[in-house]
């Protein structure tokens, strides 16, 4: 089985490459990269005017089973994925039952065996239930398999724990990502606290409740000399933290979801649930301090913290709404949109960003197209536009904040093992 | 008084808030009330500029003053008027707000006038649905009509609003009724200061447009009006005051605080008062006190309210046949 993708852009980070080249693939490998390739390829596939790049590695990721499957499944989710130009997710714990003992971790990987689209990571929990007391076995986990530990949305409050699997994690070479939120400073609320939350009538999240758990966790890294990411960064002070950290010497690295560089606070005054997410939209000058962050390379990845829910559970009051948005679909575009095109990222920044380097943090070998690599790309046209539509998403969930956007960005072709696994209509 | 001329200034369907105004809208509300209130005062309380129209006074909150009141106010406008309670709702069953939104709308129902314990619970409910919504208070968020009766009572009493000196006091981090009067009277013109203790001022609330003191002779001074809001001990947040003799010592409108302000300063508070908590019985009653021509006011205000949005809801359905 080959197939040549001829004429396109390439932009493949790993290698510095940014120029037109041909690339044959065959048997789910890249199998030559050159200006002109001849082949009998068995399909040929022309990308004129378009950017062939590595398939994205979405590092955050919830794809809700076991236990949620009315939100989104695992085939659900990863073809959901392809259409997105993903072809690599790390699937996030937070499931029913949580992906905290070995047992747990089989059940999904039997799932992903028989159902996935698209290749799929795995983050076990931290704590048994992401109670924040009693760590998992995060030696036995990562030996079924998962590449990095968190409990997600419940951030651990006990520094002696946090210290404890930081320490772990090391010997076992297993990645801590932190979704660094006190929620004792965030109690109850909803929208970012400050203008927003007064005018709206609603309990805000402080900054305060991020930053200062972004500090605490790089802070117990650095103690312990052990890797840490933290994910979805949404303001200028957490920014701040990661930037010093790095300056210091601590082995921390971070990313940030799409709303937080193209969304603000401003656009959550409608009361759109799709936009209530946590951490919240924030102001004006943390979206600007996000993207100065991706622009220095503070901060080193962008993922979708894609975040599906049922519409009995989001077209309700904004109080009750659950929090977060799907991005899977969109997160490519809208990086396009908000960074490549008004010139803040130039294209290998952005790829790297998408691709590369939530692969070098999770330490898996995706995000790259040299000769051997596995074969998992996508085919881009930069300028087509488009407009975000409710009905156009694949995804089981429908909660995207990006509804009613336009956006310049198309995945024509998803090639996944080599094969297209996602091609879009014309 | 004529009812016949199609309007031109009010074209929404809805009243969420004064937030979503512009000044030309409120000072339009204003004067449509100036010609429904001399209704209240004939022999015959009763125009027939709803007939045939229903209105559906949806409460999810207990209510006694607001709900009468848009009650009267659809009655003298002659509309038929049905009133719902979440004790006696489908919401008991677990119907949700837009099914039961919903469900209202295929009774063809002109307009929904709902009290929420959410807030932006009017704004979800109105985005849903094609018949009017008039929020009679959403949470902490909005409560247009009784900020539009404060207004018009304040017109009535002192003539213009630009340039007036107004103080809203006490709990303004719960109330939506102090959120309504900021947008309102700002965009009016008027100068805005709150007060309250510390923990009782939401954070942002300046940029608003209205200041902020939590020195209550401070408040008072200079003042042309002040806006006198109910203190919500029995609600269910950490203490923000010890006590209401505390509140009252440090916060409470006396006769003795008002020595200081101007003499003719109006005295306006939004009910039900708290009698020896945010004011004396002797201030509440006095020669200063509008609260219950706020009260009467009310009516004309949700009569005028009514009337506009259900014909701008008419000509928006014309326009889409």
């Amino acid at each position: 089985m080959t197939l040549l993708i001829k004429n396109g852009r390439l932009v493949d980070p790993a290698n510095n490459i940014d120029e037109v080249c041909d690339v044959l693939l065959e048997n789910g490998k890249v199998f030559k990269v050159a200006k002109k390739i001849k082949a009998n390829a068995a399909q040929v596939i022309d990308a004129q005017d378009k950017i062939v790049m590595p398939g994205i590695v979405d590092m955050h990721v919830h794809l809700r089973e076991p236990g949620r499957e009315d939100k989104e499944t695992v085939s659900t989710g990863t073809r959901a994925a392809l259409k997105g130009g993903v072809t690599s997710v790390l699937a996030m714990p937070n499931t029913m039952p949580a992906i905290d003992s070995p047992e747990n971790l089989q059940l999904l990987k039997g799932i992903i065996k028989r159902t996935a689209n698209a290749n799929v990571f795995i983050a076990s929990a931290i704590t048994h239930g992401r109670n924040g007391r009693e760590l998992v076995d995060i030696r036995r986990l990562k030996k079924e398999g998962a590449v990095a530990i968190s409990d997600d949305g419940s951030s651990i409050d006990s520094d002696q724990v946090m210290s404890e699997a930081l320490k772990i994690a090391k010997i076992e070479k297993i990645l801590v990502i932190c979704h660094s939120e006190d929620r004792a400073l965030s109690d109850r609320g909803v929208v970012n606290l400050g203008f927003t939350s007064t005018r709206m009538g609603l309990r805000g999240i402080s900054k305060e409740s991020e930053y200062r758990r972004v500090a605490r966790d790089i802070e117990l890294a650095r103690k312990c000399n052990a890797p840490v990411h933290i994910t979805h960064l949404s303001c200028r002070e957490s920014v701040e933290a990661i930037a010093r950290a790095k300056q210091r010497g601590v082995r921390v690295t971070a990313d940030t979801a799409p709303h937080y560089f193209s969304l603000s606070e401003e656009d959550v005054w409608s009361f759109n649930p799709n936009r209530k997410i946590n951490p919240p939209l924030r102001g004006k000058a943390d979206l600007k301090a996000i993207r100065e962050g991706l622009k220095d390379g503070t901060i080193d990845a962008i993922a979708s913290d894609h975040a599906p829910h049922t519409e009995n559970e989001k077209d309700i009051e904004f109080e009750r709404a659950e929090f977060g948005t799907i991005g899977l679909e969109t997160e490519l575009a809208v990086s396009i949109t908000e960074l490549l095109h008004p010139g803040l990222l130039e294209w290998k920044e952005l790829v790297a960003k998408l691709t590369l380097n939530p692969a070098n943090i999770l330490g898996v070998e995706k995000g790259k197209l040299a000769i051997g690599c596995d074969a998992d790309l996508i085919v881009v046209d930069p300028d087509q536009q488009w407009n975000v539509e409710k009905q156009g998403f694949l995804s089981r969930s429908k909660n995207s904040a990006f509804i009613g956007k336009i956006l310049k960005g198309v995945v024509e072709y998803t090639i996944y093992k080599g094969k297209i696994a996602y091609q879009r209509r014309a | 008084m004529c009812l016949l001329n199609m309007d031109t200034v009010w074209t929404k369907k809805d009243l969420l808030g004064l937030e979503d105004l512009s000044r030309e809208e409120i000072e339009h509300i204003l004067n449509t009330v100036d010609s429904f209130k001399e209704v209240s005062t004939r022999e015959i309380k009763k125009v027939p500029a709803l007939r045939g129209k229903t209105v559906v006074n949806m409460f999810y909150e207990p209510s006694t003053r607001t709900r009468v009141s848009f009650e009267i106010a659809a009655k003298r406008l002659s509309a038929d008027v049905i009133n719902i309670t979440s004790e006696t709702s489908s919401v008991r069953k677990g119907e949700t707000l837009i099914d039961t939104g919903r469900n209202i709308e295929a009774l063809k129902v002109d307009i929904i006038v709902m009290r929420h314990n959410y807030s932006g619970a009017a704004n979800m409910l109105a985005s849903h649905l094609r018949a009017s919504v008039v929020n009679a208070g959403d949470g902490w968020h909005e409560h247009p009509t009784q900020a539009l009766l404060d207004i018009f009572t304040l017109k009535e009493k002192l003539g213009q609003i630009k340039g007036l000196h107004v103080s809203i006091i006490g709990d303004i981090a719960h109330s939506r009724v102090a959120r309504s009067n900021i947008w309102g009277l700002t965009k009016l013109g008027a100068k805005v200061i709150v007060c309250a203790p510390k923990l009782l001022i939401p954070a942002g609330i300046e940029e608003m447009g209205a200041e902020v003191t939590d020195d209550i002779d401070k408040a008072l001074h200079n003042a042309d009006a002040i806006n006198v809001l109910r203190m919500q001990f029995e609600r269910d947040e950490k203490a923000a005051f010890p006590t209401q003799l505390e509140y009252f010592k440090a916060f409470g409108i006396t006769e003795e605080r008002l020595e200081k302000a101007k003499k003719d300063i109006v005295i306006m508070h939004p009910g039900p008062i708290n009698r020896g908590v945010e004011m004396s019985s002797e201030v509440a009653d006095g020669a200063n006190s509008v609260i219950l021509e706020q009260v009467t006011n009310g009516i004309a205000v949700r009569m005028a309210v009514l009337f506009l949005v259900a014909q701008a809801n008419e000509s928006i359905s014309k326009d889409a046949r």
